[in-house]
């Protein structure tokens, strides 16, 4: 069977005063109805750029695509923009970062998401109107009736989110492109919200984007995992391949540096040296060898994307180390997420 | 630089039955007073010299507010704050001068706490020039160098700076003069998590050569741990739980902490599955108007008829940790028996101790 979503070789460059920036460069994923993919890495790795992408929300003059992005079989990346909008919202939702700005401040939530629902279906407009409530009911917004007729800044920023999630679902996307959805939140409000996402995935078998840089997040709710450096896919596989057997030094340092709970706390907190190349001016090689404590003579060479871990088909990574040379770099034992074996990289 | 001083035991702020409350005001010509917001209500606690304090609680819980009132920089509407003995809660701008050099902040958001037409080296220099240094050139590379960046980054902007840079300029700015106390709001909230280790390590060193002290105000529990010796949980205006830093994570007595705790998901898939899930439902009701009683027990899984009608005391556990709380969890019949009611208890607060 076809796959839901099919993205190939997607490349997305922006032309600036400072040159070509390679925001995204060369991604591919595909994605099966009631999966959830999780898309990892720093800021300025290109995870929003895809996800925007994947909407059609980077169009413009200075923007040059290359690639395919395949929904359903028919291509969207080149797809006029009356039918992108046709699949946008109703096909493929999105649910944005910041609940405080993607809502319209003067404009009634109600009417809100009624607006979107007018946009893609033919119904009354009062129709319109009882689905809106109905949608806000299902993100567990009490008094829904109600509070349909409220404005967003009467909102706290957990309830924001919520009727921002009710606007992407209004249409039944099949598809959901989650950006960053709980940044802005409270943990408590964190783990209501990442709750009613599985929900959503049990009830609707709707596929979910999640593009986040908490692995936390990832490790409780995704199945799969890609993790992006500098425009790059470094590393993809499932949830355990990539948790439990990273091969990327960058997954390593990733996984590292989470504070965690579980556990007794090192004296010191692992982090990765250094910041993220600039995108327009990318090293040689590996992009991640400036701060990879383990560069070597092949890494000015590109790394490609395949399977090095051994069995699994699905678990790729781009590092030139040894299967056997990365193993005994890390720690590796049953019950204990992979991490860099002198437990820090600086 | 300044003589490193130690832990010592020493209090270096006292604060005792803080409360900060804000007029809401209604109407256009005159303005009546409708109500207040109950941002800091009846807070008592220590700071030592050279430890640090985790301030954590959801976001409307008064932690800013408390920290900001602290530096003076809001005036406490009740209550006494002291740095180092000296009573500084209701003392004029005048005086308040000299102690401002005292005690910094670093704020949540390193794109907007820097003045973007300034170059490094006038943001650093600022509060030099101001406290009355004249050659502030060498000073302020020898800053820079100490937080990690390079002395030649004196003459850029703040918009050439990734943001966990520019958060290495603004401890740069709070470090200038040589302070004992060191707010630190949110600071590591807004960056990414391979660069928050990169600060929290970098603070942790400075605390270490400067025998600087921290108040540390987060909103989960996760990032505090590596920073606190002591971390007070609050809710609604109120400390909830005050303990050791290890013993709140071992150990949360009062329920709210635990569903904090419980929130932050576990970056280990296995262990992920097998934990039990508590989502804590509803949010932080409107501190205009809070419950009664117990603050937290509209959404506490606990709550009993007790916890609507009496406000229930900080009851001292061993180790001093202290939790207010009628149904006390991880705590054995025989510590609750031998829990006292703590002074720090708000004065609103009932006489009834948790009974085994």
């Amino acid at each position: 069977m076809a796959s839901l979503l099919e993205v190939d070789d997607l490349h997305v460059s922006f032309a600036t005063e400072d040159g070509l920036v390679r925001a995204v460069d060369g991604i591919s994923l595909s994605l099966d109805p009631g999966e959830i993919v999780a898309v990892v890495g720093e800021s300025g790795s290109g995870k929003s750029v895809t996800a925007l992408t994947l909407m059609g929300l980077t169009r413009g003059p200075n923007v040059s695509f290359g690639g395919s992005i395949e929904y359903k079989g028919e291509d969207l990346l080149d797809a006029a923009d009356e039918r992108l909008r046709r699949v946008r919202g109703a096909e493929i939702a999105m649910i944005f970062q910041d609940p405080m700005t993607s809502l319209n401040p003067v404009m009634r939530v109600g009417d809100q998401i009624a607006e979107q629902i007018l946009a893609h279906e033919h119904v009354p407009k009062d129709e319109a109107a009882a689905r809106a409530v109905e949608m806000l009911e299902r993100v567990g917004i009490p008094r829904a009736r109600d509070r349909a007729s409220n404005y967003p800044h009467e909102f706290s920023g957990g309830m924001r989110q919520r009727v921002v999630i009710a606007m992407a679902l209004s249409c039944d996307p099949s598809v959901l492109i989650a950006d960053e959805p709980s940044t802005a939140l409270d943990v408590t409000i964190q783990a209501q919200i990442l709750e009613r996402l599985r929900e959503l995935r049990q009830t609707e078998n709707a596929a979910i984007i999640l593009v986040t840089h908490d692995l936390g997040v990832v490790a409780d709710i995704a199945d799969r995992v890609l993790v992006m450096y500098a425009g790059r896919i470094v590393e993809q596989g499932t949830l355990d391949e990539v948790f439990y057997n990273p091969q990327h030094p960058y997954t390593w340092g990733l996984l590292g540096s989470i504070t965690r709970l579980d556990i007794p706390p090192p004296p010191r907190l692992p982090s990765i040296s250094g910041a993220p190349p600039s995108l327009a001016a990318r090293p040689e090689g590996c992009h991640f060898r400036p701060r990879c404590p383990h560069e070597f003579d092949k890494c000015t060479e590109d790394p490609p994307l395949e399977p090095r871990a051994g069995d699994s088909k699905t678990h790729c990574d781009r590092c030139w180390l040894s299967p056997e040379d990365k193993r005994a770099r890390r720690y590796v034992s049953e019950d204990q997420i992979g991490l860099e074996a002198k437990g820090a990289i600086v | 630089m300044s003589e490193s001083s130690q832990s010592n035991g020493k209090p270096l702020i006292d604060v005792e039955h803080l409360k900060q409350y804000f007029r809401v005001r209604s109407g256009v010509f005159v303005n009546r007073t409708v109500g207040f917001v109950h941002a800091v209500d009846d807070v008592t606690f220590t700071l030592t010299e050279g430890e640090t304090l985790g301030l954590v609680g959801e976001s409307g819980c008064g932690k800013t507010t408390l920290a900001r009132t602290i530096m003076r920089l809001l005036d406490p509407s009740e209550g006494t704050i002291r740095f180092r003995g000296e009573d500084i809660s209701d003392i004029g701008q005048r005086k308040l001068r000299p102690l401002r050099k005292d005690m910094q902040l670093v704020f949540q958001d390193p794109f907007a706490s820097l003045n973007p037409r300034k170059r490094v080296a006038q943001i650093i220099g600022g509060p030099l020039k101001l406290h009355g240094h004249d050659d502030v050139g060498p000073r302020v590379r020898e800053l820079l160098e100490r937080v990690g960046l390079a002395a030649e980054h004196a003459n850029r902007y703040p918009h050439e700076f990734s943001g966990g840079q520019r958060q290495r300029i603004g401890i740069a700015r709070a470090l200038a003069l040589e302070p004992r106390l060191i707010l630190l709001d949110e600071p590591v909230s807004a960056l990414d998590v391979s660069v928050q280790a990169q600060i929290i390590n970098l603070l942790d060193d400075l605390q270490d050569d400067f025998g600087l002290t921290y108040m540390f105000v987060a909103h989960d529990l996760s990032v505090v741990r590596h920073v606190s010796d002591q971390i007070a949980v609050m809710y609604l205006g109120k400390i909830v739980e005050l303990a050791p830093a290890e013993e709140l994570y071992t150990k949360p007595i009062m329920p709210y902490t635990e569903a904090l705790l419980a929130a932050i998901p576990i970056p280990d898939p296995k262990r992920n599955r097998e934990r039990e899930r508590i989502v804590l439902e509803g949010e932080p009701p409107n501190p205009i108007n809070p419950p009664s009683g117990c603050r937290f027990h509209p959404r506490c899984p606990r709550a009993t008829d007790i916890c609507k009608d009496v406000e229930p005391p900080l009851a001292e556990y061993a180790n001093g940790h202290l939790a207010a709380c009628h149904h006390p969890q991880n705590v054995s019949a025989e510590e609750i028996k031998a829990a006292g009611k703590s002074p720090a208890s708000p004065l609103s607060a009932g006489d009834e101790l948790p009974q085994p």
